[in-house]
């Protein structure tokens, strides 16, 4: 057995998957880099990156243009990519849209509700519904819709300790509910969401649900199928694959069913000078040469992620995440915005130090060579809604260590002794 | 720590700022946010005779922003508008230096702590907040100065 085929018989053999991250053993400041800003963006594996450059060096052409070899090599990778992406959250070939994030996967479904000939013609009367923890990429994009229609926004609250307010769910999901969009786990506070009491109850009103997997597609197994939504968007760049490709997953019958979101070569079918007709999905919704060795890559990091295996790498996740919790929790001056347990929890962990301001907690830990996201992690209302300007979020991946978490620890007991609130 | 970022004037002017609060009297009022991280500050300016009477701020913020708020209104008080305006352009100069200016300590005072900042192409822009803010209070106010003369001379 190689040292990989040993790492997912057991547990997850960090040390072993480490060596795949180059960047891993270099330093920031003097020190070892400790990479915690993984809910933000990953890291790329070496296999992935060959996996790109072998395509690039000796396979790249455009792709469903040509009749010449390398355009069929090319279309036929890109093709095996796009099941390879779709099967690794229980899709089909055809139910797999390649965008350049979620935010584009987010916009397509929006827009497309929005143009002629969509499933459900939203107007005034009619209602789409959200959360409070949404990313601004699944609420922008419904605000914007409901201006363009009419069409009323509401949204479900959070309860004090991170979790969704389900007490008015049958409210705000109702008979007039077109639309429902919701992050699968949050990208600001680690929540993950009942799916199931949330997709029940849109199909009780008959609504659509859109699901944001950008925070859970990368840390755990996730089957499109099983969860019964409609549609479901995620990214390359938080899955250890590369940064401008992403995926929307839809039911056929749905995606047939709604109009192009772009226009342009390759969603045709027939186009004269007096209109066109379109190709069914997926082409439908990817106008233009697409993100072509980007999906290749993509398709590698699924792969890549398959291999170590997804239950293993949430596994060690959880691992993390307790002593991550455990630590803050028993450290004086620093407390959580969000689930303070592993329960129903991704490995996103936002914190407050008590007097100093998150940026300067990023700040100082940066110096440490600490990497950790600060702000509002493009979800504004959740910090209003716990009356905090910003956080600062630590987030581990299957390349973080136990060793690691402890380093962040004892550095936000120095952070505290340099800004005197200790 | 980050020293050649967080000098310890930059820290007094945190821990102990200079001129906040929003006072009356004031001729306009801004509100100012950066949107990367959320960071904001109220400034309230007035300005009498051509002179920045009063500066006045309230916000929140990393030390870098609070302070250099601070900082700005102890270099703006009391100057010419014009003044002003050529104490803003100077450290708004430093601020795109990149670290490779040496800051006149004549002209920006505990400004010139900020030096270190310009090489965290991050962080200027919290160092910028409060000085963008008043700068666009300062120009309402000069124009609506300008809107009333006319007005009186019409």
């Amino acid at each position: 057995m190689t040292l990989r085929e040993v790492a997912s018989v057991a547990a997850l053999d960090v040390e072993a998957v480490r060596k795949d991250f180059p960047v891993l053993s270099r330093e920031v400041h003097g020190k070892p880099l400790v990479y915690l800003d993984n809910a933000s963006s990953s890291h790329k594996p070496t296999p992935v990156l060959d996996a790109e450059r072998e395509f690039v060096e000796q396979h790249y052409s455009n792709v469903h243009r040509g009749v010449h070899t390398l355009s069929q090599e090319a279309t036929d990778t890109y093709e095996n990519a796009r099941t390879t992406v779709a099967s690794f959250i229980g899709g089909q070939h055809d139910e797999l849209v390649f965008t350049k994030n979620v935010t584009e996967a987010i916009n397509l479904v929006a827009y497309s509700f929005g143009n002629p000939g969509s499933p459900v013609m939203l107007g005034p009367g009619d209602e789409i519904a959200v959360t409070e923890m949404e990313h601004h990429s699944n609420l922008v994009p419904w605000q914007m819709l409901a201006e363009r229609t009419g069409a009323t926004l509401r949204w479900l609250g959070l309860t004090d300790d991170g979790r969704l307010d389900l007490s008015d769910l049958d409210e705000v999901v109702n008979e007039r509910t077109k639309l429902f969009a919701f992050t699968h786990v949050s990208n600001i506070l680690g929540t993950e969401n009942p799916v199931d009491v949330l997709v029940g109850r849109a199909r009780e009103v008959g609504a659509y649900t859109l699901v944001d997997g950008a925070q859970s597609v990368p840390h755990q197994p996730v089957d499109v199928v099983a969860l019964g939504v409609d549609f479901f968007a995620f990214t390359g760049h938080k899955m250890v694959g590369p940064t401008g490709v992403g995926a929307l997953w839809g039911r056929t019958e749905l995606l047939n069913a709604m109009p192009p979101f772009m226009g342009g070569g390759s969603m045709i079918e027939v186009v004269q000078m007096t209109g066109s007709t379109y190709a069914p999905a997926p082409e439908r919704f990817e106008a233009g040469t697409p993100v072509i060795s980007q999906a290749i890559a993509l398709a590698a990091a699924c792969d890549y992620l398959t291999e170590l295996g997804l239950d293993n790498i949430k596994q060690h996740e959880i691992a993390l995440t307790a002593r991550l919790l455990d630590g803050l929790r028993s450290l004086d001056g620093a407390s959580v915005l969000g689930p303070d347990t592993t329960e129903m929890r991704g490995s996103a962990v936002s914190f407050v130090v008590d007097g100093v301001h998150p940026h300067d907690v990023g700040q100082s830990l940066d110096d440490l060579g600490i990497a950790v996201r600060v702000g509002h992690h493009c979800a504004a209302p959740v910090c209003r809604r716990y009356g905090v300007p910003a956080t600062a979020r630590a987030s581990s991946y299957l390349y973080n260590t136990e060793a690691e978490i402890d380093v962040l620890l004892e550095a936000i007991l120095q952070v505290q002794a340099f800004w005197g609130v200790r | 720590m980050t020293e050649s970022l967080y000098q310890e004037i930059i820290l007094d002017h945190y821990r102990r700022p200079h001129h906040k609060g929003l006072r009356d009297p004031f001729d306009v009022e801004v509100h100012h946010v950066n949107p990367t991280c959320g960071d904001e500050v109220t400034v309230r300016v007035q300005v009498v005779d051509g002179v920045v009477k009063d500066v006045s701020y309230d916000g929140q913020g990393c030390s870098i922003s609070q302070a250099s708020t601070s900082v700005m209104t102890d270099l703006v008080i009391g100057k010419q508008v014009d003044e002003a305006l050529t104490t803003h352009e100077a450290f708004l100069e430093l601020m795109q230096s990149k670290g490779q200016l040496e800051p006149d300590e004549d002209v920006l005072e505990d400004g010139i702590a900020f030096a270190g900042v310009s090489k965290y192409p991050a962080r200027v822009k919290c160092a910028l907040l409060g000085w963008m803010a008043w700068k666009d209070a300062t120009a309402q106010a000069v124009a609506n100065t300008v809107l009333d003369n006319s007005k009186e001379a019409s």
